[in-house]
């Protein structure tokens, strides 16, 4: 609505002339343009550098990479031979992420409905509010509650999984500490809990009331409401949320190094210790890491960093793609 | 199958306030009835009362008696989904579904009471787009967006959606202000038609909509600022229009205050 | 169960409906009913086939809770209703099974945190400790984050601040619409790999070692468009009327930007900033990379080693022991609490301003 609102009446011409004079812009103003186009620039180089650097050094990375980097399942950078590869780590971190957005998004869509339209009206803007602080609550603090309070309370969870479902494979767990991909998804989940909430729940208290009164009007439950009128409005809202989520569970580094006990490993079974993310090995290995190492890590990072910027092109798509119909709504 | 609505000690409040105070009335089916008075006098509020549509605001809360027939809408046990199932409304401003199309728009009210065949469901859609006379200009476009409508079109697309489901009552919330001369003309005629076979309760702004299409007028006001609109007087428009029984109506109509 | 029945045919001769307003509804104890009998049905069920994990109980409870709401309803009151009634208990047990571990988070932290929390613990560094003792404190990693957070400030503040200006006020063109895409792609960098980057530059060719300052570095790279994103909102808040008035005085526009339009939304500006801090606060992944973490007091964070308060965390759970889990523990807590109050700060400043913005 700001937007379009902006584009609607531009910002007034930028080359004010003085009308005395004739002559261009006053030096103030000159100054200031200068000022604030040279922070965008920056901003532009920075991005450039970015990339340019990462994939500088991962050149000298990959091209003195004894393996496949791209297939090899070991993490091994030091010495005369140095051999790794990412298709561990790929694994661990779409398989985590996916877990996490399994979990969340559902969860939070139903606590962003919680919010907007089913709590008591004395509660709803009480608990936005916790929503939008929880959103906060640094990560390192939930690696330290992961590792020393949900992984303890995960393994009778998980032995039952493999009591009823062991069977399938991927919740086979062999007793021990929970420190799996699946707690890594669970944690994930929590985690981003509240970013998708709040974002969700935003979008859905922008539902313009008349739609909502055209469903009741025609009889609709709250339920039917909400699917005719609340969803329909909201699923941009609620896909870039989630997206928003899945950047952060990506890219989440320090949750995941302290809850997931690594291996080089992939393992059909979810349940058991093993496995390893882009962002957690980086982690773990970086303080073992020569010079070369460091290089390899970051040629893993800008894999991490490409994977991210597809996800966040691939959200903006989407969005762009409905905006005609969420547009219209107003 | 349109009934009568019987209106009796009706107050409805917005948390500690109260809007409208203690109203009663008798409307007979088939016939157009406007509510008239100035801004705030509660005439929107009394309309939705009659929906149970007042009690979906924040705080909303109604008081006394809706008798459509010999069913009290504030009764015990009445279900307030099929109140609105019921009574049909159409809102100030128009407000198709912006996701579905014209058809869908149409159709939405059916899909949530039940089942249709493929067939059926085309039927009811163009007889409810013919009797909002509006299946002329979207035949040919009825899986495009309700919202790429004009704005009467938008409004009649809304009244085509509100009759597809047959409803008792059709109530009508200023339902041409937001809309140019032509479009209020096209749903003026519309009213007229509709009345055969529906009861229609319709706020209006304008008094001299209210001439043109209602038989009878129920002119609302309030005493002071902050107190509770109350309904003046209600009679044939005809008599409200010439020879008004009350001061304050002649007052308004007559364009003295309001 | 209805009172009158009045099956009406509609004008084609098909699809009755049924126009009774009376529906048969559960009396309105029975949800919270249900749920204590779900509750106790998850615990006796858990208790019976030995399941050690609560975990399970508390599933077994939400999914007797919502089959039980569906079918009850569905017998009662119609299938529609039973959707309804569906729907409702599906977001109320999404909400209970969001509370719990949130809660539980907090609780956690601030049990275990307070244990060792006191003035000594705020005071004093962990200086040549063992790790293994108790004792110890994480002065030096307040000292750390402060100086770390406030150059990263002191960076991408007025850049981001005036990438905004320039977007709002100036942009228009391709220049701006580079910026606009890049800052949204800046918004989605993992922290690890802004941290990758300053290590790629300033630690592996240019050959400068570790310091607080190159954490800073990192820490304002995911700053700034988080700066730019809210000031852009902000500055778009303020109506086109304010600047066409000013600018209709003959007022120069970098003076109409400094004297009307930023005091206009400096409020919301400062609010945007702080929430910025409070997340750059919190990152553990690029100072693990550039500032390594230290045990003793380093006040210049532009030589050698700092410590960090999310870093510390991390290093003292690694210890593994029950004094440095302690440590961690009560050194979340502050961080928690730091952050709490940059937010609640925050936000206070933006209510406290938000009413002038209504009144303009």
């Amino acid at each position: 609505m700001t937007a379009s609102s902006i584009a609607d009446n531009p910002p007034p011409p930028q080359d004010v002339r003085s009308p005395v004079s004739g002559k261009a812009v006053r030096p103030g103003d000159r100054i200031f343009l200068g000022l604030s186009r040279g922070s965008g620039i920056a901003l532009l180089v920075i991005m450039a550098a970015i990339a340019v650097f990462l994939t500088y050094r991962s050149v000298l990375a990959i091209s003195g990479d004894k393996a496949d980097f791209l297939t090899t399942f070991d993490w091994n950078a030091t010495g005369t031979e140095p051999k790794f590869g990412i298709a561990v780590l790929a694994f661990g971190t779409v398989v985590s992420s996916v877990i996490a957005m399994l979990i969340a998004v559902p969860v939070a869509v139903g606590i962003a409905l919680f919010i907007s339209h089913y709590a008591p009206r004395r509660l709803a803007s009480p608990l936005g509010y916790v929503i939008d602080l929880l959103a906060a609550v640094p990560s390192i603090v939930y690696g330290l509650w992961g590792a020393l309070f949900l992984v303890p309370h995960l393994s009778g969870l998980y032995s039952w999984l493999d009591d009823y479902l062991g069977w399938t494979g991927i919740f086979s767990y062999s007793q021990g500490a929970a420190r799996s991909l699946f707690t890594v998804g669970i944690l994930l989940a929590i985690m981003i809990l509240p970013i998708v909430t709040s974002v969700s729940r935003e979008v859905f208290l922008q539902v313009p009331r008349m739609h909502e009164e055209a469903a009741l009007a025609l009889g609709a439950t709250r339920w039917e409401v909400i699917r005719m009128s609340v969803l329909p409005f909201g699923r941009s809202g609620v896909i870039s949320a989630s997206m928003l989520g899945l950047g952060r569970a990506l890219g989440e580094t320090m949750a995941v190094a302290t809850v997931l006990s690594p291996s080089f490993l992939i393992s059909a079974s979810l349940l058991d210790p093993g496995g390893g993310t882009f962002a957690q090995n980086i982690a773990s290995k970086f303080s073992e890491a020569d010079q070369f190492g460091q290089d390899a890590l970051i040629a893993s990072g800008l894999v991490l960093f490409v994977i991210t910027l597809l996800v966040n092109g691939a959200a903006r798509l989407i969005i762009a793609r409905r905006k005609e119909y969420s547009g219209a709504a107003a | 199958m349109a009934k009568r609505i019987d209106v009796s000690g009706l107050s409805a409040y917005y948390g500690g306030h109260k809007a409208i105070d203690d109203i009663s009335m008798t409307i007979e089916p088939r016939t157009v009835t406007a509510f008239i008075g100035p801004s705030g006098c509660g005439k929107s509020t009394f309309l939705r009362t009659l929906n149970r549509m007042h009690e979906v605001t924040p705080g909303g809360r109604v008081e006394g008696k809706v008798m459509l027939d010999d069913e009290n809408l504030y009764g015990s046990g009445v279900d307030p989904v099929a109140v609105r199932r019921t009574v049909g409304m159409v809102f100030q401003r128009p407000n198709p579904f912006p996701t579905m199309s014209i058809f869908d728009n149409v159709a939405a009210g059916l899909r949530l009471n039940g089942s249709y065949k493929k067939n059926e469901l085309k039927d009811i859609v163009e007889k409810s787009l013919k009797g909002a006379n509006l299946w002329n200009e979207v035949k040919d476009r009825l899986n495009k967006p309700g919202s790429g409508l004009s704005g009467g079109q938008q409004q009649r697309l809304c009244i085509a959606r509100a009759i597809a489901v047959e409803p008792q009552v059709l109530l009508m919330d200023e339902p041409c202000s937001a809309l140019d001369p032509i479009s209020t003309l096209a749903i003026e005629d519309l009213i007229g038609e509709l009345k055969e076979r529906f009861t229609i309760v319709i706020v209006t702004h304008n008094m001299q909509q209210a001439a043109r299409v209602s038989d009878r007028t129920a002119f609302f006001n309030l005493a002071a600022v902050g107190q509770p609109g109350k309904l003046i007087e209600i009679d044939e428009t005809e008599r409200i229009f010439s020879n008004p029984s009350v001061q304050a109506t002649e007052d308004y109509i007559s364009g003295r205050f309001g | 169960m209805s009172v009158v029945t009045d099956r009406r045919t509609v004008a084609n001769g098909r699809n009755p409906l049924p126009v009774s307003l009376k529906q048969a509804r559960l009396p309105r104890w029975t949800p919270p009913v249900l749920a204590l009998v779900a509750v106790g049905a998850g615990c006796g069920i858990g208790l019976a086939a030995g399941l050690d994990s609560t975990i399970q109980w508390g599933l077994i409870a939400a999914l007797l809770f919502i089959a039980g709401s569906f079918v009850l309803s569905a017998a009662v009151e119609g299938v529609r209703q039973a959707k309804d009634r569906l729907a409702t208990s599906l977001v109320w047990v999404a909400f209970l099974l969001a509370v719990v571990p949130l809660a539980s988070l907090l609780w956690e932290t601030v049990a275990r945190g307070s244990k060792v929390l006191d003035g000594y613990f705020l005071s004093h560094s962990m200086g040549t400790l063992p790790d293994a003792m108790p004792g110890g404190g994480i002065y030096h990693a307040i000292i750390g984050t402060l100086e770390q957070v406030g150059l990263a400030t002191l960076i991408a503040a007025p850049v981001g601040l005036l990438t905004a200006i320039y977007l709002v006020e100036y942009g228009r063109g391709r220049l701006a619409k580079a910026v606009t895409f890049f800052v949204d792609v800046m918004t989605g960098i993992p922290s690890i790999v802004a941290g990758l980057f300053v290590l790629s530059v300033w630690i592996l060719i240019l050959g400068f070692g570790p310091s607080g300052f190159a954490g800073s570095m990192a820490l304002a790279i995911l700053m700034m468009p988080v700066v730019v994103r809210s000031t852009e909102e902000m500055l778009k808040l303020v109506p086109n009327e304010l600047r066409e008035a000013s600018l209709a005085l003959g007022v120069p526009k970098w003076r109409t930007i400094l004297k009307v339009v930023l005091p206009t939304s400096i409020g919301g500006i400062t609010t945007g900033v702080m929430l910025a801090i409070a997340r750059i606060t919190g990152e553990t992944a690029p100072v693990l990379l550039l500032v390594w973490g230290a045990k003793t007091i380093n006040n210049n964070p532009f030589e050698d080693a700092q410590q960090s308060l999310p870093l510390y965390v991390f290093q003292q759970w690694q210890q593994g022991s029950e004094a440095s889990y302690d440590r961690a523990w009560a050194a979340a807590l502050v961080l928690i609490a730091f952050v709490m109050i940059l937010n609640l700060v925050a936000r206070g400043i933006a209510r406290w301003k938000a009413p002038q913005h209504a009144g303009r």
